[in-house]
Parts: C-alpha cells; structure tokens; sequence
C-alpha cells in the first residue's frame, strides 16, 4: 500500500512546485499563435540589435545617380528619392521604432501604475482627483492629444515619445486602480497589516505584485499602439525628423511618388505591419497565460 | 476568580460606521476583558459586531466609514484607540496577532509560504534572514506541519486549507504575542479538520501561555476551547461568565435560543429549535431591548428600556429584565429611560 504512493509523490510534488512565472510561460508555449507572435517580436529585436551589421549602407548613404530604384538583387527594398537604401534605412527603422514603442510604454506604465496605485490604495480625495485627471486626458482622442504635446514641446522623436507615453498614461492608471481595487480587498492583505507591515510595504511588495499581470498584459499590447502612434506623429512630420529612417516619416516622404515607386512606402508599411502584428500576437497569448492564474 | 491580570482590556468601546444614511453603531458601548493565557469566547450571529470588536483591538477598522467613537482598549495596561499608527504596527503581529475565517485567501498566492512566514519575524524582531528562517521552520513544526524545510519552498496554492491555516496560525504566533484574536478560525474548514485546528489553538495555548480570544458562531467550539464566554448581540454584550456556567445555566433568552438551536443528538426527533427573526441592522433599534421583538419572554419594560446588565452570580452577568430583581447591576448608571 505504501509503495505505490511513495513512487507517486515525488513526481507529483515536482510538478506542482512551479514558481507562478514558470506555470504562465507553460501556458503561453501551448499557444502557437503566440509563439508566432513571440518569433516576429524576437525577429525584430535582433534586427534592431544588429542593425549596422545587417544594413548593407548606411541610412544616409545617398546615390543620387540611383534615385528611386525597383527593388533588386542589389537594393533589396529599392531606393528612395535620394538613392538611399530602404532595406538599410528599415533595418535601422527598426531600433526607432522599437525603442520608442517601448521607453514610451515602460514610462507610461511607471507613471501609470504609481498613480493607480496610489489612487486604488488610498481612496478618498487623491482617488478622486487622479481618476478625474484620467477622465480629462481621456476625453481627448488620443492621437489628438498627441498633436497637441508635441506641438507645445515642438516636433522631434524625444518629444514624441514623451507625447506618447503621456497619452497612454490613463490606460495603464485606470487598469491598475481596478485591479488595485479588488486586490486591496483580499484577506492577504488584511493580513500583511495584523502582523504590522506598513502601508508602503504593503503596497510594494503585496498589491504591486499582485497586479502585475494587468500590467505585462497591457504593455505588450500598447508597445503595438506606441508604435503605431509613432509612426503616425512622424508621418504628420511631428515625430522623426528627416533624416532619420523612422518608418512613418518614411512612409511620409514617399507619398509625392507613390505610383513611379510603390516600394519606398510597401516595405516601411510592412515593417510596421508585422511589428504591430507581433506585438498584438504576443499580448493576446500572454493574457491567455496569464489571467487562468488570476481566476484562482 | 483568577488572580491573573489582564492582557486586554475593553471598556465602554463604541465603534461606529459613517454612511450616507448616518452613524451606524456596530458595536455599542462594551465591556470585557481576556487574562492571561485565558481562552475567551466572543459568541454572536452574523452582524452583530464580533468581528468589529476584533478589528477595533488590531486598529484595523476601515476609516473611513469606521470609527471607534468612545471607549478603551488596553493591552498589558497601554492604550490603544490613543496609539499612533507608527506604534499601532509595532503592536500588530508583536503584541497581538490574527488569523482569519478565510484560510485559502490569507496567504498571497505569489509569495512563497517561507518568504510570508520571515516576513512577521523580520518586521518586528532584529536579526538576519538566516535566524528569521529558522524561527519559520521551528513554527511550522510547532503547528504540527510535516517536511516544514520544503514547505518553506512552496507556494500557498499547493496547500489545503487545513494546512493553510496552520501556517496562518504560524505566521501569527512567530513573534510571540500575548494575545491571539482568531476571527472564526475553523468556520471555513471541515468538521474533522476544525477539530484539529481547534486543539492545536488549546495546545499553543498551555505551551506558550498565549491568551486567545475566539470569535465564532459554534457554541460547539466555544464549549470545546474557551474558559469564559462573551455573548454578543446587536452590538452589545448580553451575557458573560464562565463557559461551565454559561452551559450549564444560560440566562439570557439569546443565549439559550443559542444553545438549543445546537442539534442534540438525544432529541433526534424534534424539529430543530431556531431563534425567529434576524439579527437587527445596526442601529434600527432606538428603544428597548434590541433582543425585544425576538424574544419570547418580552414584556412592556423590554420595549421601552435598554436593560443594563445584571451580576446574577460571581462572574457571571446578564442583561435582561427577568434578573431585576437579583443581586444587583453591574453598571446601573447605562439603564437609560428613552422618551
């Protein structure tokens, strides 16, 4: 009687003693759209890590002799109107964009999640007056808001990506107070306080945690919607300046010849395409992973 | 009576919730006291304060809409509805600690049971992780956990419950403290487990000389544990005494609708006696005995009097007219005429 049980055990107890990290990345394997997802983003990261290996030229190599050249064994991706290289300026596009997708989360979501907190938490007046702040910033469409920081702090990348991560700053506080709303309710956290911990304490190593996945989840999924507003603000000539190979000031400067030259506005399309793509890929899988854990 | 001082002591405690609709008294103007090493039962229906009597001695009333409007709460002699919350977080978990009716939800699930339990030392005691590991394992064995050195490891989903609320009962009792509320400690559990959370709680009781002050619904876990009884109703204290007394000769008419709403196992054919009504919402009662429309022995007096409470033998008081005419009150001075 005993034995059976004994072999059993251990087998069991390995398996059960996953760290809650470990059991959501057994879950995300299992899904393969995520995986893709996960590829595309990974793909670009590499690219955007190894760019000045991988571009053939540099983003301001002109050739005017080359102008607005089909794609070819030599130009990958053809050449824009001053004969430069688009795979390369696209290569090197992708560092842009993937860095200001993702400083502009990472200080939205800063922000975003102190102010959460703090309002989730403490309740009362200072609820009040950050989710009204919230309110106000989302009653902008907010592209528009946008448009409008920058144009008071005066178009450049740097700027953009403040404006950014300004515009995402109420998504990420108003997911945190909820989630902070519900946590702040649950007997753990009553008794973290019986055995005397502080209210700072609490909330940095009790709430904070515990509304992590929220966090993760979203941020995967605005670093796609950063990305897209940054290209749109260096479209409108508000982000990117030329000559940097951003790809939505790219996608501007082709719109003069778009039809003798398609290409120069296909393959920074693409490339916006299939990070967004990425991106949005990885975050469904990562909220599918995630949030069976929160149900329990 | 025991000659043995108390470790808490509540006089006159009055907490109320400010809501939208006024002053909501929960707990109305109480008295009691646990000594040392004493198991007191705090016995009650649902809403009629207990839990907020336990919370207003850990000061962790919700504020708002709780506030403790008058009263005492002293703990070894010092006060605490004065404390500041800086003392306030020296004294929880040091001087008195709590475990909770919920035990699947006490632990945070992303935290380790032996990360949770260094906590409670780490906070109040000084000394290194490694000593604050140790004190861990020791409890753990002490609450009668097996393989304690793994279960440091592990996370609170890989737990029962009955397991969960041993490690509870550890992480509250790692500092030591003088007295433990246990708010309905066995209410989640089942029947076989209860009884053994019950006698742990006894034995930590006699071993670590730890007054316990036992919150629950179950005059089955009352007569099994306590020493002295406290019933509650509506906010105040209607009975107390010594348990044997109170099994023996409850006086009060709650509390013996209590006693005899438990089944008995040698009347199996009668209809189990069920006290009629609810508990009254706080505060809905202005006049009378807030027991008066319940009770089957009410009478004029009862609906337009709040009955003090009676000394009716050494250590043992009631508050309800049908002991008038005993020994005398125990604190006259409260027996109000409202217009």
């Amino acid at each position: 009687m005993a034995e059976p049980a004994k072999q059993l055990e251990p087998v069991q107890h390995q398996d059960e003693t996953l760290p809650p990290w470990k059991e959501a990345w057994r879950n995300f394997k299992k899904n393969k759209i995520a995986i893709v997802g996960l590829s595309i983003v990974t793909f670009f990261i590499i690219v955007a890590i190894f760019a000045p290996w991988i571009a053939p030229e540099g983003i301001n190599d002109q050739k005017l002799s080359e102008r607005l050249q089909a794609p070819s064994s030599e130009y990958w991706f053809g050449t824009d109107d001053f004969g430069r290289d688009i795979f390369s300026r696209v290569v090197h596009g992708a560092r842009i964009s993937l860095w200001v997708g993702f400083l502009a989360v990472v200080g939205s979501a800063v922000v975003g999640s102190t102010l959460g907190i703090i309002a989730g938490y403490y309740g009362r007046w200072v609820d009040t007056i950050i989710s009204r702040l919230f309110d106000i910033m989302l009653a902008f469409p907010s592209i528009l808001l946008a448009i409008a920081v920058v144009s008071i702090l005066g178009p450049s990348l740097r700027n953009a990506l403040i404006a950014i991560a300004i515009i995402n700053v109420p998504n990420f506080g108003r997911l945190i107070r909820s989630k902070v709303l519900s946590v702040k309710e649950e007997e753990y956290i009553m008794a973290a306080r019986a055995i005397g911990m502080s209210d700072f304490r609490i909330l940095f190593s009790h709430v904070l945690p515990n509304s992590m996945t929220p966090i993760i989840v979203q941020g995967s999924l605005a670093i796609a919607t950063a990305i897209i507003e940054a290209a749109a603000l260096g479209f409108l000539g508000l982000g990117a300046q030329a000559p940097q190979p951003e790809w939505g000031a790219m996608l501007s400067a082709s719109r003069s010849f778009l039809i003798q030259a398609p290409w120069t506005m296909f393959f920074p399309g693409l490339a916006i395409m299939l990070v967004v793509l990425g991106f949005n890929l990885m975050g469904d899988g990562l909220r599918d992973a995630l949030d069976p854990k929160m149900k329990t | 009576m025991s000659t043995k001082k108390p470790v808490l002591q509540v006089k006159g405690l009055r907490v109320s919730f400010f809501t939208d609709d006024g002053e909501v008294p929960a707990v109305d103007d109480i008295d009691f006291y646990v000594r040392e090493g004493e198991v007191l039962g705090i016995v009650g229906e649902s809403g009629c304060g207990k839990s907020v009597t336990s919370l207003s001695v850990m000061g962790l009333i919700p504020n708002p809409p709780g506030k403790i409007v008058a009263g005492e709460i002293k703990l070894n002699g010092e006060e605490l509805t004065s404390a500041s919350e800086k003392r306030m977080r020296q004294i929880r978990g040091n001087d008195v600690a709590m475990i909770f009716q919920e035990p699947m939800t006490s632990l945070n699930p992303l935290f380790t049971i032996g990360s949770q339990l260094m906590d409670a030392t780490l906070i109040h005691k000084k000394g290194n992780k490694k000593q604050a590991k140790k004190r861990a394992i020791d409890m753990l064995k002490l609450v009668g956990l097996p393989r304690a050195e793994e279960l440091m490891n592990e996370y609170p989903h890989q737990l029962s419950g009955g397991m969960r609320q041993r490690v509870m009962i550890a992480m509250a009792m790692v500092c030591d403290p003088k007295l433990l509320i246990a708010d309905e400690p066995t209410t989640a559990l089942d029947v076989t487990i209860q009884a053994q959370i019950l006698k742990l709680m006894k034995r930590l009781n006699i071993e670590l000389n730890t007054a316990i002050m036992l919150i629950t619904h179950d005059l089955g876990v009352v007569a099994e544990t306590c020493e002295r009884v406290v019933v509650m109703y509506a906010g105040k204290v209607v009975e107390n005494g010594d348990a044997v007394d109170i099994f023996k000769d409850p006086q009060h008419p709650y509390t013996r609708g209590l006693i005899q709403s438990v089944p008995d196992m040698r009347h199996k054919k009668q209809r189990l006696y069920s006290i009629p009504g609810n508990v009254p919402r706080p505060g809905s009662i202005k006049q009378g005995c807030r027991f008066a429309a319940r009770c089957e022995f009410a009478f004029d007096r009862c609906l337009q009097e709040d009955p003090p409470l009676y000394k009716t033998a050494e250590g043992h008081s009631t508050r309800c007219f049908l002991f008038d005419n005993q020994e005398g009150k125990v604190n006259d001075n409260r027996a109000t005429v409202t217009s």
